[in-house]
């Protein structure tokens, strides 16, 4: 008897949605997606990884055990900058060692070329037509896009509802539709529809409310376990979220802005720091110039890329006397403590926006 | 007459891999190179005073030697050395030395060239654009840099036999010191434990001083995805050498980066030889990791059959 195939790949926010479609049009396997995240996952990630390497490597190694757990005997890894392109090898020797049987594709480019996934794809399923991936690439294209505008959107309004709970409602309600699309008219549709859902709900957002920006790495960014919800958090206290990264920046326009953002960078920066270094240094500086009233910067423990950026953020702060609150994220940081720090940060804020205050900018 | 232009090395990170090619160069351009002294407990904890605390120690130490040159220099020599050939880079830390350090201290005046091979950045023509700042004579700084990449060459090369050597010597029990050579050779993180080896009575072999395309390719064997050049070479150097040592010490700074997952990796892979795996940071006491050497040291022995003199 022929074991079925299932298809796992660590999570990553809610984009588990389009990657599981992309994965089951196109390799007609079916999808295992990893349970969400949750202390479990972490302690597992923890146990089985090395001691200091970055968190997302533990969040990991956690979601694929509790995977493998579900059945699931294909696994993916993807590929990037800094440690991220060597994650897949170490993480396979690791669950081979621990004894589980599976199969592991390392898709490790340092560039987004959907053409050489093409090949990749063509290799397990050999009746992919490129049509048809043409066709499904658009789709998630579409997916991907439709996420984050709908959870930007999200982002700067969330913190001003007058009926609590609202925006989480119609998000839910649209990803539960948006894993349903097949046809890219459908994701079209949804989007519209739940977009002017959106717009229709009551909110109640002061002109001149606090907007403060958040930069940093990639994954500690996305996926809200990893950094304590941080962004509701930030919005329960009646602030405006600013984030540039997501997928459709990271895949769709950094590459052709690449030199740009390094321009935008100057003249705190001349050469490329590696991975989201350049573009955490880029957006803190045009949040700065936007006159945002403060930037908050988080990364993993020990983020080569990040720690490169922080001395040239130091400095970018006090040239634009615009404060910037440091998280550094670990498998054991506490909640208490982020959200102590972030509270502390949010009075200093107000305080300094309210102009008769001893800590107004002069 | 006219005063030499003093150029302040700083004694760290890439410095011990190329120091040669560096001070040659500029030594032949009519400069007066001036390398910081031995890393020292004051230089470090102004090189901790100077970075961001999550940094890893041996950059700390970097920022450190910046800071005793800054003041006694015209110019500091900090490079940006990011990929040595297409498919293959240095750790993201080092891609961002240049910027790191003008942003910490404000106004330093810089001297550097960008390695970049994978952006089309090579060696000579970076070297080229360097040597001009210094010398305005483009004849002379061609010729600077082609005497001093021989005298590199000449140098890795010599250091490599001297190692075969001491590799055929069968009397002693040989260690390998599997670590960046900003690590082995700095007096705070490798000398200490150098110095250990060497009074138990072992032979240090140190992961640096082989040939670096053998190392390379021997490399794959035990990774295939391996893209840091530097710890390419040592993961190849354990490949090469490892039917000729008894046992490995692994030596990382807290907290490296690649280290971190290529450790891992190698004490997973190989199976057959007592591996060591030393993790240092900025508290060092040095009795704990004397027990350490010790007992491994012992636990070699005793898997050879030999006792140790003491």
């Amino acid at each position: 008897m022929q074991i079925e195939n299932k298809v796992t790949f660590p999570r990553l926010g809610n984009y588990h949605i389009p990657i599981s479609t992309f994965v089951e049009k196109t390799l007609n396997a079916k999808v295992c997606v990893s349970p969400a995240i949750t202390k479990r996952t972490i302690e597992l990630g923890t146990k089985h990884s090395p001691d200091f390497v970055c968190v997302p490597f533990k969040y990991n190694i956690g979601n694929y055990i509790e995977a493998l757990e579900n059945g699931a005997n294909i696994l993916i890894q993807a590929g990037g900058g800094c440690r991220f392109g060597y994650y897949g090898e170490v993480q396979e020797e690791i669950l081979k060692s621990l004894g589980y049987e599976f199969k592991f594709f390392n898709i490790n480019d340092r560039k987004f070329k959907p053409l050489r996934y093409y090949e990749l794809l063509k290799k397990i399923n050999s009746k992919l037509t490129f049509r048809k991936f043409m066709y499904y690439f658009y789709l998630i294209y579409k997916q991907i896009f439709a996420i984050d505008k709908i959870e930007d959107y999200i982002r700067k309004n969330i913190g001003f509802e007058i009926n609590k709970g609202d925006f989480e409602n119609v998000e839910k309600r649209f990803l539960v539709e948006l894993k349903k699309t097949e046809k890219i008219r459908d994701v079209n549709n949804i989007f519209t529809k739940y977009i002017t859902l959106l717009k229709k709900i009551p909110i109640n957002k002061p002109k001149n409310c606090l907007k403060v920006g958040i930069v940093g790495e990639l994954y500690v960014l996305i996926e809200p376990f990893s950094n304590y919800f941080i962004e509701k958090e930030m919005a329960s206290y009646g602030i405006e979220v600013q984030r540039y990264i997501n997928i459709s920046y990271l895949f769709f326009s950094r590459k052709h802005k690449k030199s740009r953002t390094l321009k935008l960078a100057k003249p705190y920066l001349q050469y490329d720091i590696g991975a989201d270094g350049v573009d955490s240094v880029a957006h803190s500086k045009e949040l700065a110039k936007k006159g945002f009233d403060g930037i908050i910067h988080i990364k993993p423990f020990g983020c080569m890329p990040e720690i490169n950026c922080m001395p040239i953020l130091q400095r970018l702060s006090q040239d634009y006397k615009i404060p910037i609150l440091y998280f550094s994220f670990d498998s054991q940081t506490s909640e208490t403590g982020v959200k102590t720090r972030l509270e502390a940060f949010y009075d200093m804020l107000s305080m300094r926006k309210n102009l008769n205050s001893p800590l107004a900018p002069l | 007459m006219k005063a030499k232009i003093r150029v302040g090395i700083p004694r760290g990170l890439l410095y011990y891999k190329h120091k040669v090619l560096w001070t040659n160069f500029i030594k032949e351009l009519g400069a007066d190179p001036i390398i910081s002294p031995e890393t020292n407990k004051e230089i470090l904890n102004n090189g901790i005073k100077h970075s961001i605390d999550e940094g890893c120690l041996s950059s700390k130490i970097y920022m450190g030697h910046v800071d005793w040159l800054r003041n006694r220099v015209d110019y500091v020599f900090v490079p940006r050395v990011a990929s040595y050939s297409k498919n293959d880079q240095t750790c993201v830390r080092l891609f961002a030395l240049p910027d790191i350090v003008e942003n910490t201290f404000y106004g330093i005046k810089l001297l550097k060239y960008n390695l970049d091979i994978q952006n089309g950045k090579t060696e000579k023509v970076e070297f080229l654009k360097l040597g001009l700042k210094l010398n305005k004579n483009i004849f002379t700084v061609i010729s600077a840099y082609k005497k001093a990449k021989i005298r590199q060459l000449e140098y890795e090369k010599g250091q490599e036999a001297r190692q075969i050597k001491l590799l055929e010597n069968v009397g002693k029990l040989k260690i390998l010191i599997a670590s960046h050579s900003y690590n082995t050779y700095d007096k705070l993180i490798g000398f200490p434990v150098k110095h250990y080896l060497e009074k138990l009575n072992t032979e240090v072999i140190y992961a640096d001083r082989v040939s670096k395309n053998n190392a390379i390719k021997a490399s794959c064997k035990i990774s295939k995805s391996l893209y840091w050049s530097h710890n390419q070479e040592i993961l190849g150097a354990v490949e090469l050498y490892k039917d000729k040592i008894d046992g490995i010490i692994l030596l990382t700074t807290f907290p490296c980066g690649p280290d971190s997952l290529v450790n891992d990796l190698c004490i997973r892979k190989i199976k057959n030889i007592p591996i060591a795996y030393i993790l240092i940071d900025e508290l060092q006491g040095e009795a704990g990791m004397h027990t350490r050497l010790e007992s491994f040291v012992d636990i070699i022995s005793a898997r050879k059959g030999v006792t140790r003199c003491r």
